[in-house]
This record gives C-alpha cells, structure tokens and sequence, in this order.
C-alpha cells in the first residue's frame, strides 16, 4: 500500500534538493481566520539534513518531465532518469499532513517545464490557491516563477505566495549560455522586474488602504550555481549584488556545484563540490548586507578570488591594517562592526556597555567576541603596550595556528561566521 | 553574608527581593528549601513567599525594565538554576537601586548572567517550537511530549495556539510531570495518569493512532533522507545543529 505515493515523494523531493534556500522567514502572514498556521517572523529549521542544512519546508516539484535540457540540471530531458508528477491534491494533502505534525513551516514548490511554461506555472498556481482558500493554510509558501509564464498567472501567484524565486543558475551569461542554450538572464530578469514592481505597487495601496491583500510578502530571490563554469568570484559577488540593487531581492543563494553528469562542459562526477567557496561566498555576502562592506572592498581586479584559509572578513581586515587597530571605548559602532571576531551582537553589546565602564580585555571575552583573534586589531582599556608593529603576514600566521582545524579540515557550507 | 532561603517559586524569589529592602540586608546568599541543608553556625532566614509584597517588587521592577527584560527576567527564571536565582536577586536589587537605562551595562555580572540564561531558555523554547512531532490520535487529537533542559512549557502557547487555531493538541512534559491542552478555545495545564516514555518515538501504542498516522511519519522519513546529499554529508556540522539529546524527538532519525 501507499508504493505510488512514496515513490513519487521519493522522485521528486530528491530532484527539488539542489535548490539550495529553505528559509522561511520575512514573511508577515498571520493567522487570522482561525484557520491552520502562520508565517511571520524569523522561521524554524525543523530538521537538519545530515550536510548540515536547514530543513524547514517541504521540498518538491510537482512533476520532474521537462522539455529543456540545461546540462547542470538532473531533470533535463536528455537524462534518463524516472519520471513522476504529483496531482494537485497530493501535494495539498502532503503539505496539510506534514504541516499539521509540526514537521514544515510550509511548502517550496518548484517545476520541470512540462508542456508551455504557462501550462505549468498555471498548475503550480492552483495548487497554492486550493491551499490558501480551501485549507485556509497561512504557513510560509514558496513558489517558483517559471520563466516565460505569463503576466497574469505571475500576478495571481504572488496572491497566494510568501515568497517567489528564479534562478540565474550560472553568474555570467557566457557561463548559461554554454550549459543551457535555450536559456538566458533576460528571462529572468523580466518577471523579477515584474513581480518586483508589483510588490512596490500593493505597498504603496497598503499604506492608504488597509485591506489591500498582500503580495509576495516575503519577497525574491534567486540562487547562482558556484564551480560549474570558470567564473572568478569577483564576477559571481558582483552579479549577485547588481541583482540585489536592481530587483531589491531578499536573498541571494549560492549553490556549489554538485556533478551530476558526464558532460565535457561541466567537472566530472565524483569531484568534491567546492564547499568552502560556497562558504565563503556567503561570508562575503553577509559583509554586504549587514555589515556595511561594499562589493569592491571585498572583491576587486586586484584580489578577485576569496581565500580558502581565512575568512573575507579578515583578509579585508590584513589587506587593511592602516584602518587599525580599532579603539573598543572610542570607535564608531561601524569601525567596531568590522573588526574580524567581533560580530554585529556582541558589537552592539560593546556600545551599550562602554557607556558604564572603560572595557577592558576581562569585558571583552565575556561579551562573546572571538578575543584572539580579535585581539590583533584592537585597543582596550588595559592593552598590552605593544613595541613594534605586526605586518599582515605575521598575524594571519598567529591566528591560522591558533585555529588551525576550523579553517582547514571542515568544509562547512552554511554559516558559521567569522 | 546573609542566607535566605526560598521556596523556588518566583513569587518567592520577589518576596526575597523585598525582604531584603525590609531587613536591611547587605550580601544575600539566596538557596532553594530543596537544596538547603541546616548548619547549626549558620541559621538562614525563611522567606515567605507573599503575593503582594512580590507584586510590588514586580511593579517596581517594571518601571525600570523594558518589556523585553522583564520577559528575559521570567524565561531566566524558569532555567531553575540555582546560581540563575541567586543571580536574579541581585539583579533586581542592582536594577531597583540604579536609574533607568541600567540593563544596558552588559560588563555587570549579573546583567549579564542573566541576560545569557534568558537566551539559552529561548533557545530551547525555539528548539521545541523546532522539534516537536505530533502524532494524530484516533480522536483527532495531536499529541506530543518533550523533555525540555529548562521548563519551558509556560513560554510555548502562544506559539502552538496562533498556529494550530484549528486542531486541538496536547504537549506533554514528562520530566515535569504536566502538558498543555488546547481544545480549539484555549489552552489549559493537565495533568496524565499514565504518560509514555521518552525513550520511544513514537511512544503512543498503534491501537490509539489515526490510520494514516503510519503513512505520514513514514513519508516523513522517507522525505528526510531523500534531501540529503551524499557529497556534502558533515556529521559535525549536522550534530551542531542537532545535537544528540534531541534526536529522542525526531521521528526522521528513527528509520
Ligand atoms: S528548465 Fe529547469 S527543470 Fe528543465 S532542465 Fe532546465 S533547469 Fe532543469
């Protein structure tokens, strides 16, 4: 009993996992019609998949048949693989079942092109509408905008979503065209845009109308397959952050290629994915949204690769030392913010307590700053005279020992920062 | 030095709170009864836990502390810490005798205790916002039980109840002794004769379950082996996130 099902959940949970976002925060959408779930706040990682990465939605596409053959991508149609689709009312009764055992936060549906693209997107809609209406289910939905569907489906998908994404899948368009011919950037830019637009409009009601319904509340965002295609860093963190600026996305993903295929054009099955660089990259990320780094700071002609042994942050801060040391009881909250081992918590700590006392080394370490490596790069109340000054190499050497197992024999892939 | 001696509830520790304002008293040294052992040089004073003598301390408390602090005061309560209780009658004391803004002073010790306790009963309220599977009886009831590190069970209605509006469940602490119980209104504190043990997921007999509750925590499994990756497998990193204690929750990890 119950084979189909489980072998369909089995296809295509497994052909959905190389899209690598599972959050399930930004949202706002509340439970009001005593109904089932909600979606505000930050999001809850339910489980973690044994790599580590957060589990927080159900992962799945609706079918994996697909008349185009990008090459990085298991569901291309030149793949000969088992083919499966669910029904509309599958996925609803699997979303409602898991949801109802606190297993998900909500769903993540995506598709293979089967048919048009508006045949598919037109799918996808009414599975997500039969949930908001017949379910009244408020949990977090994140819907995949298939390239090319048409202006009202799209529309009328961002009635029902939390989030929409689509994805660049390789950062320059040389590096697309010659994996996935049939595909290009512009079709991606073009519903990013539009949705976007669309976002900026129902705001705008909102703020005179109060009952305007939300749209897309949660926002865009895209992910960018890394190692697949030559592409330096400084070219994958560029795009990314003139996506970030043109379609304000929430979210950028960065996804280290997984071989999965024999094709010349793409590294051979059994090489290691470049995990490392994937974590880096999301460092970097990181500098630029929430602490105030600008894309060229971190990576320009001049250094356009990030470093596999220390951490973007630091390798700024080595490139920079003319900007330090950092004074903990006198420096800007920002200058503090950039310091490597002090992060934005234990930053905004240090400028709240150094109002009631001078800090001094004994402060510093319980306020949860990584102080070793911190401690090269500030002043605090009882520093240590210090005779000569250290040159860059010098101290990168002092801290790579010091920690030597966390850089260099644990390819993390999500965040353990700075 | 001075040692009082309390009865572990937080009305007690409050009144403790006041009687030192009372008695004058300089260095407290506050113990649980529970943990108390009479020493004939050293006779401590026995608080006695008292409803409006806690409540002015509470409202004197709140005009200094923001509703942020004053929720971080209770869920540091509910670590049942020792040394958590002795940290926050002297933070109530510091609190009380400085002028407003004090909380912000993360390099006083106290401060700081407690505004590390309260994140670390926060983490474990969200891990059991996190871990928590319900099994669906064949009454229609989703049930689940946990064994929290802190007793975090006052801290999770909200949660459950804004997102299961429309189905009534019971979480049960079994370490405590007491669950939760919505009924579709509200929820209420109950107590079981015979509850299950931990040890056993999926703890409650089959002859009570849903028939599809089987289906469902099966496709589960199933799903959750399906996301990994084979070529980014990190036991460490996976093991950081969850750590060992709580895979007794997870129904994925059974299979
Ligand atoms: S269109 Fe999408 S599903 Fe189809 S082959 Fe390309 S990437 Fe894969």
């Amino acid at each position: 009993m119950y084979e189909r099902i489980r072998e369909k959940l089995g296809i295509l949970a497994d052909a959905a996992k190389y899209d690598v976002s599972c959050s399930s925060s930004g949202s706002n959408r509340k439970n009001e019609n005593k109904g089932i779930g909600d979606a505000e706040g930050t999001g809850i990682c339910h489980t973690y998949t044994e790599d580590g990465r957060c589990v927080s939605l159900l992962k799945i596409l609706l079918t994996n048949h697909c008349i185009f053959d990008c090459a990085f991508c298991v569901s291309r149609r030149s793949n000969d693989i088992k083919r499966a689709a669910f029904t509309v009312e599958e996925v609803v009764e699997l979303t409602m079942n898991f949801y109802r055992r606190n297993y998900i936060e909500g769903l993540f549906l995506s598709s293979g092109i089967f048919k048009d693209a508006d045949y598919t997107m037109e799918r996808l809609v009414r599975i997500v509408k039969k949930l908001r209406q017949e379910e009244r289910f408020n949990g977090y939905i994140h819907l995949k905008t298939i390239p090319g569907a048409s202006d009202e489906l799209l529309r009328e998908a961002g009635m029902y979503a939390d989030r929409m994404s689509i994805n660049l899948e390789m950062p320059t368009e040389t590096g697309l065209k010659l994996l996935a011919p049939e595909k290009s950037h512009a079709e991606v830019k073009k519903p990013l845009k539009y949705i976007q637009n669309n976002i900026t409009q129902f705001e705008n009601e909102k703020a005179l109308i109060k009952s305007v319904p939300k749209f897309v509340p949660a926002g865009q965002s895209t992910q960018i397959v890394v190692g697949a295609t030559p592409e330096s860093d400084k070219e994958i963190l560029h795009t990314a952050n003139a996506f970030y600026q043109s379609f304000s996305l929430k979210r950028v993903y960065y996804s280290g290629y997984i071989p999965i295929s024999n094709d010349a054009r793409l590294p051979v099955i059994g090489s290691q994915p470049p995990l490392i660089r994937e974590n880096r990259l999301y460092q970097a990320d990181w500098l630029m949204r929430f602490y105030g780094f600008k894309v060229q700071e971190i990576l320009n002609d001049v250094h356009p690769n990030l470093e596999a042994d220390v951490d973007p942050k630091l390798s700024w801060a080595l490139r920079n030392l003319d900007q330090f040391p950092v004074d903990i009881n006198t420096a800007d909250y920002y200058m503090i913010l950039r310091v490597p081992g002090i992060g934005v918590a234990s930053a905004l700590k240090i400028v709240q307590a150094r109002k009631f006392n001078r800090l001094y080394e004994n402060h510093l370490r319980k306020l949860g700053i990584a102080f070793r490596k911190a401690r090269h790069f500030i002043r605090y109340a009882d520093s240590p005279m210090q005779l000569k000054e250290y040159e860059a190499g010098h101290i990168k050497g002092l801290i790579l020992s010091e920690s030597k197992s966390k850089y260099l024999s644990n390819p993390n892939n999500q965040l353990s920062l700075f | 030095m001075e040692l009082y001696i309390f009865d572990g509830s937080l009305e007690g520790l409050l009144t403790a709170v006041f009687e030192c304002y009372q008695r004058k008293s300089k260095v407290v040294k506050l113990v649980t009864e529970s943990l108390y052992v009479p020493d004939v040089f050293d006779s401590g004073f026995r608080v006695v836990s008292d409803r409006e003598k806690g409540k002015r301390v509470w409202k004197g408390l709140c005009k200094k502390l923001g509703k942020e602090w004053q929720f971080r005061f209770y869920k540091a309560f509910l670590s049942e810490q020792p040394e958590t209780f002795q940290h926050l009658l002297n933070f109530a004391r510091y609190i009380i005798d400085q002028p407003p803004g004090a909380t912000e002073n993360f390099a006083h010790p106290d401060v700081l205790a407690v505004s590390q306790m309260a994140q670390k009963v926060h983490r474990e309220k969200h891990r059991m916002e996190a871990f928590i599977r319900f099994q669906k009886t064949g009454d229609g009831i989703y049930y689940a039980h946990i064994e929290p590190d802190f007793d975090v069970l006052p801290l999770l209605p909200e949660h459950f109840q804004n997102r299961y509006a429309d189905q009534r469940w019971i979480i049960y602490d079994l370490k405590r002794k007491y669950g939760l119980y919505y009924d579709l209104e509200k929820t209420e504190e109950i107590e079981l004769d015979e509850a299950p043990q931990m040890s056993i997921v999926n703890a409650l007999p089959a002859d009570l379950l849903d028939p599809k509750e089987q289906l469902y925590s099966l496709l589960w499994q199933e799903y959750f082996k399906s996301t990994n990756i084979q070529a980014r497998k990190n036991t460490r990193l996976h093991v950081r996130h969850v750590p060992r204690r709580y895979w007794k929750y997870l129904s994925e990890k059974q299979g």
